[in-house]
């Protein structure tokens, strides 16, 4: 990531995104670690959202979207522990899920897999911002900052699992700290 | 100062005196389980970091038990569970419940408990977030993702962070009519689907004593429904009993201490709960059964991980028993064991088959998953269409059990027989009196 920023437009979202509606389960026939199917995957990222979603976050006909960031409010990613979840997001062009609060599976395989960084907010971005609004997230600066006013938002601490992150993952964590070869 | 049966769990695998919320630590794994939705991808992140011919870390430490897309003609899922089958032969991995053979069982969490792969003070992860089921019996048992399950795979170990502890204390004698699922659907709607989230979920109480194993297990498998980490129950004698009679492994007890702490506690007494209801789209959206009786019904669902088990047909079968249903009743054991026993065990001298079939339900399915979690189009019980189905599964986020237009309301086998009867939501206690 160029320094420490992912920039784009948002894909705004409500509370309790489960992981049915980020990726419904008749797909998960696909196993993520085929390359065709990983980005297949990717393809059908939340087409699970309800109808009133006027606005898809896979354009008809596309197989990727042009939101690299989704906004949740609380509690992104709850039900199962599906890695088809983040895996789908991130085959997608998604980079990063910023919410209040996550699942904590889903945070989890986020990390685990690399696929999209989670972003906690203390405030509830999904209800000031609205679908196509650019944002840039500083991971340095810890902050969200919206383009068209220029209003910054700051972001949580990650704490321990920064770590995990910055290494690349729990296998290179482990390896990086002598846990495996 | 004293620590939690989750906290002390939790020392003894990763070896130290004692461990605190918040830190994170290698734990060692006792069993690790997966099935045919994350074991292919779960193998694939295996060989792609310790390579093609890379071995288990314990052969007798995978369990791998294909439930989720079984009866279906979709052939990726074929192509799947045969991934499943070449990884197995390749690793000589003694536990794999195959379909298709005398070995298959069924749903992996009624599976696990019931072919002895659960024990007291052991740490289980599975490749599902309902492996949070077997906290019932005494041990730490989590879901994970398939990158983490790649890693225990190959090294039978986990980084994870310590979770604090909530305990709900239950006390006194459960009201005829009421389970433990409606136990825990108040319990999710009184703290809300993220009330719980990252920690371990307690439960304890002379109701919870009370209760049988089965429907301990239905109490800790819905712990992830409000986020929770892990549920868990400490073992007694019934557990042990339990325990004891499916395998001849030994085992270690442990309990929390009087002086252990807690991040809250919670008490409830046994004799203000009532059969309730989770209203769409939501497991938190609880209301009471019999003020959401103006909620007509199109099917009723008995079956999954949480409402398939020997214990929540016999609650269906009270019900059922001599009455008519007026809507579709599907009915899925969860294992080939549940199957069997529906066809042996009786209620007033008939088996639960006869009284299921009399009362005019589908004749039962297979067991699998089958239509808890939609899947393939062509999955028993899908609702494919706007159905509105009463179902004693764990979740109703939206299309949960299949088409976006379907609606899922939760409850107990009581209430879901009830309301197959009236075709609306039905207090069942207007027919148990």
């Amino acid at each position: 990531m160029a320094d420490n920023i992912i920039r784009g437009k948002v894909f705004i979202t409500g509370d309790n995104i489960d992981t049915d509606q980020i990726i419904p389960a008749q797909y998960l026939n696909l196993v993520p670690t085929i390359k065709e199917e990983y980005k297949k995957l990717g393809s059908y990222a939340l087409c699970g959202l309800p109808d009133e979603y006027s606005t898809r976050y896979i354009a008809e006909g596309k197989t990727r979207t042009e939101y690299p960031i989704i906004i949740g409010g609380s509690n992104f990613g709850c039900g199962s522990s599906r890695e088809h979840a983040p895996i789908s997001l991130g085959a997608a062009g998604c980079k990063a899920v910023i919410a209040k609060s996550f699942a904590r599976i889903f945070f989890r395989n986020c990390i685990a897999t690399g696929e999209v960084y989670p972003v906690e907010t203390p405030e509830d971005l999904n209800k000031m911002l609205k679908t196509g609004d650019e944002v840039e997230i500083n991971f340095n600066a810890r902050t969200v900052k919206v383009m068209s006013s220029g209003k910054v938002y700051n972001t949580n601490d990650l704490g321990a699992v920064k770590e995990v992150i910055d290494a690349g993952g729990i296998f290179s964590f482990a390896r990086n700290s002598g846990m495996i070869k | 100062m004293g620590m939690t049966i989750t906290e002390k769990i939790l020392a003894s695998a990763s070896g130290r005196e004692r461990v605190s919320p918040g830190e994170n630590i290698w734990v060692s794994a006792d069993i690790l389980m997966t099935h045919d939705v994350c074991g292919p991808g779960t193998i694939g992140v295996f060989k792609r970091e310790f390579g093609e011919k890379a071995k288990v870390w314990d052969s007798e430490g995978v369990v791998i038990i294909p439930d989720h897309y079984i009866f279906t003609a979709d052939e990726k899922c074929h192509r799947n569970v045969d991934a499943l089958r070449t990884f197995v032969k390749e690793q000589k991995l003694p536990y794999f419940y195959d379909p298709g053979t005398s070995s298959y069982s069924g749903v992996c969490h009624v599976t696990l408990p019931e072919k002895g792969h659960c024990r007291p003070g052991e740490v289980l992860f599975g490749t599902d977030s309902h492996t949070c089921t077997h906290g019932a019996l005494g041990e730490f048992a989590t879901g994970i993702g398939n990158t983490d399950a790649g890693f225990v795979m190959g090294t039978g170990k986990l980084l994870i962070k310590v979770p604090p502890t909530i305990k709900f204390i239950i006390d006194g004698k459960l009201p005829k009519g009421v389970t433990a699922k409606d136990i825990i659907l108040r319990i999710i709607g009184d703290i809300g689907v993220d009330g719980a989230t990252y920690c371990a979920m307690e439960f304890a109480g002379t109701t919870i004593e009370g209760l049988s194993v089965e429907e301990r297990m239905t109490i800790c498998n819905m712990a992830i429904e409000a986020g929770g980490k892990n549920g868990i129950i400490a073992p007694d004698e019934k557990t042990i009993e339990y325990v004891k009679s499916k395998t001849s492994k030994p085992f270690k007890c442990f309990h929390s201490d009087p002086d252990a702490q807690y991040l809250t506690v919670r008490r409830y007494k046994a004799e203000e709960f009532v059969p309730v209801v989770a209203l769409p789209f939501s497991p938190d959206n609880v209301k009471s059964a019999r003020e959401s009786s103006q909620v007509k019904i199109d099917r009723s669902y008995i079956g999954s991980c949480t409402g398939g088990k020997i214990t929540d047909f016999i609650f269906a079968a009270e019900l059922l028993k001599g009455r008519k249903v007026t809507v579709d009743t599907f009915l899925v054991p969860s294992t080939v064991e549940v199957e069997q026993a529906m066809k042996e065990i009786k209620v007033d001298g008939k088996t639960l088959v006869e009284i299921f079939a009399e009362a005019g339900c589908l004749d039962p399915a297979p067991p699998s998953c089958a239509a808890c979690l939609g899947g393939p189009v062509d999955t028993f019980g899908r609702c494919n269409n706007g159905e509105v189905c009463v179902s004693t599964t764990n979740r109703n986020f939206p299309g949960r059990m299949g088409s976006k237009d379907s609606q899922t309301i939760l409850a107990s086998p009581y209430t879901a027989a009830a309301s197959a009867i009236t075709g609306h939501i039905t207090d069942p206690r207007e027919f148990l009196k």
